[in-house]
């Protein structure tokens, strides 16, 4: 069977949910074969057998931490090279499709990115994307070279599949251009405990209408009560009530989570390209005439300072 | 000597529009206006801001499109921007973003420059991947995905960013040449004033076809694509929700919804 190569995405050894979710994709059109890079990288190797990686290549090098990109993209050659796979998926972060259109553009290959959905087809893989603010869904391959392909989260359910998982040192040699641009400062994002915005099941989004970065309060609480991430509309984000890295839409980032709570946000279309692939949508708005209310599957015209926390007070009281 | 920057830029249609596929499964540009992208906005503007910090620069916009493509250059233009470059080809029609960076990657060689600065992704495609292959065409560092950057000792200096990730926040360093691209939140992009319209219509826009870049047909267009588009679905409209007008119990119907279907 033909060997698929997947681009692990973890954190110290963690593997984050959309490299597992990528190996039940990847297992539908030949073998996963992982690639774990940088410090903990040998630590994955259980959690990726777990999924199905019937081999884990591993390598690590102070050149990940010390410059972008690149040396990544050198290691993930190495490991094409050594394998020969029939497609290379990554899971599409920022630099996960960095990664990947570097190393398209290397093996003389195509790319197609963002895809939501992956299958088996007689000209190699198809790959299912959402455009115009999923307004349109189409079906792509790679008609030259090897298919290379990153995958949005959420894409697939995470699926246990026991493989060997035999891990293998990757010898790597970095390019020249490795060295390029140097990481002179790096400062973690405090973790806020919540789930991560792109991969959590549940989010819940506040816009214009929650009124001030005090008010955030609200939504974080109802977040809470449901285990969800936290979203905000570019509105909100603009006036500085939340973070750039929780903006979601055109902008910001595009989320596809099982329920979608929209509260104070009106629904213009750049929002709406980031969250209409949402499979449950909810909004509270007091406007009626809100876009938001064209996408919903349940409506509450209202105060939001009134129904948000009546929400959140009976979430907690049933789950009690 | 002058920094020379090469801004790229992308004519899309406007998203607020019916956007919709052609028959050969390309874009459909006739129906829908278009205009220049707006997170290639930003781009215009970190130029703008590099050069007045330099001792001298110069400013070139740059676009591969249909004739109406000419729109979104002379927007830049009217922002601040030099001059502008459009390379305009009937086969390039279809071209995907392998090919795109293909035909970017040679017009910026052939145009000259020390710095590309590139918007995070276009507005209609969004795959935000165009300034990572323009670094890798053109051998040069990428510093992409900026909320903040700056250029430092002139067309042999050093450019400086902050890429803000979901992990952590960098700081980054690259001598020049080198390839940036900026998000949404690098700073406003200036309105253009009426002296700077009317200014933009006497600046130079120069028109390259692919044999100016020697580039062959079948590198391109439709039929050179490396991707192939099967098929374009219209997604069905969802089908009407439950919406109720809150009484006082707005919440509490809110999560017996909520309940009923699993999520609590």
């Amino acid at each position: 069977m033909a060997e698929v190569l997947v681009y692990v995405d973890h954190v110290d050894g963690a593997v984050r949910k959309p490299t597992l979710e990528l190996l039940t994709l990847a297992r539908r059109i030949g073998e996963p074969v992982a690639v774990a890079l940088g410090p903990g990288a040998a630590d994955t190797a259980a959690a990726l057998a777990e999924h199905g990686a019937v081999k884990v290549l591993t390598h690590d090098a102070a050149q990940y931490a010390d410059y972008l990109v690149v040396p990544k993209v050198d290691a993930l050659q190495a490991a094409y090279e050594a394998v020969s796979p029939a497609a290379v998926l990554v899971p599409s972060s920022a630099e996960g499709k960095e990664i990947a259109a570097r190393l398209a553009v290397r093996i003389g290959s195509g790319i197609i990115t963002d895809a939501v959905d992956l299958e088996a087809g007689d000209e190699g893989p198809v790959a299912t994307q959402s455009a115009f603010a999923a307004s349109f869904t189409t079906k792509s391959r790679i008609s030259k070279g090897t298919p290379v392909i990153t995958v949005k989260p959420n894409s697939a359910a995470v699926e246990a599949a026991p493989a060997a998982g035999a891990v293998e040192a990757l010898a790597v040699s970095f390019s020249a251009k490795a060295t390029g641009t140097k990481v002179t400062g790096r400062t973690p994002r405090e973790s806020t405990g919540r789930p991560e915005l792109t991969e959590a099941a549940i989010v819940v989004s506040g816009g214009r209408g929650v009124n001030g970065a005090e008010n955030f309060s609200i939504i974080e609480a109802l977040a809470d009560s449901l285990g969800a991430a936290v979203g905000a509309s570019r509105a909100a984000v603009d006036a500085g009530w939340y973070p750039h890295t929780n903006q979601v839409g055109q902008t910001g980032k595009s989320v596809s989570p099982q329920l979608y709570i929209a509260s104070g946000i009106s629904g213009a279309i750049q929002h709406r390209a980031g969250m209409q692939t949402s499979k449950t949508i909810v909004a509270v708005n007091k406007d009626a005439e809100a876009p938001i209310f064209d996408l919903v599957d349940y409506g509450v015209v209202g105060d939001l300072f009134e129904v948000v926390p009546q929400l959140t007070e009976e979430i907690n009281t049933r789950k009690g | 000597m002058s920094l020379r920057i090469v801004v790229t830029v992308k004519y899309v249609p406007d998203a607020t529009g019916d956007r919709h596929f052609a028959d050969d499964l390309t874009v459909d540009r006739d129906d829908v206006d278009g205009l220049l992208s707006e997170l290639d906005e930003y781009a215009v503007e970190q130029a703008l801001q590099i050069a007045d910090e330099a001792d001298d620069a110069e400013i070139t916009v740059l676009t591969v499109g249909p004739e109406d493509a000419k729109d979104a250059l002379r927007k830049a233009l009217s922002m601040g921007a030099d001059k502008a470059i459009h390379v305009e080809d009937d086969d390039l029609h279809g071209t995907d973003i392998i090919g795109t960076s293909l035909v970017l990657a040679k017009a910026i060689e052939k145009a000259g420059y020390d710095l590309v600065i590139s918007g995070m992704a276009s507005t209609d495609g969004t795959a935000g991947v165009v300034p990572a292959l323009l670094a890798e065409r053109l051998g040069v560092p990428q510093v992409t995905l900026l909320s903040e950057v700056s250029v430092e000792g002139g067309p042999n200096g050093t450019v400086k960013g902050r890429r803000d990730g979901d992990t952590a926040s960098e700081q980054l360093e690259a001598s020049l040449p080198a390839v940036v691209s900026v998000t949404d939140q690098s700073g406003e992009a200036r309105y253009p004033s009426f002296k700077g319209i009317m200014a933009a219509k006497k600046k130079p826009v120069q028109s390259w076809d692919l044999e100016d870049l020697e580039i062959e047909t079948d590198e391109v267009g439709l039929e050179g694509s490396w991707t192939k588009v099967d098929s374009a679905t219209e997604r069905p409209a969802r089908t009407a929700g439950t919406i109720v007008k809150d009484e006082g119990e707005g919440g509490k119907q809110l999560a017996a919804f909520l309940a009923e279907r699993k999520f609590v």
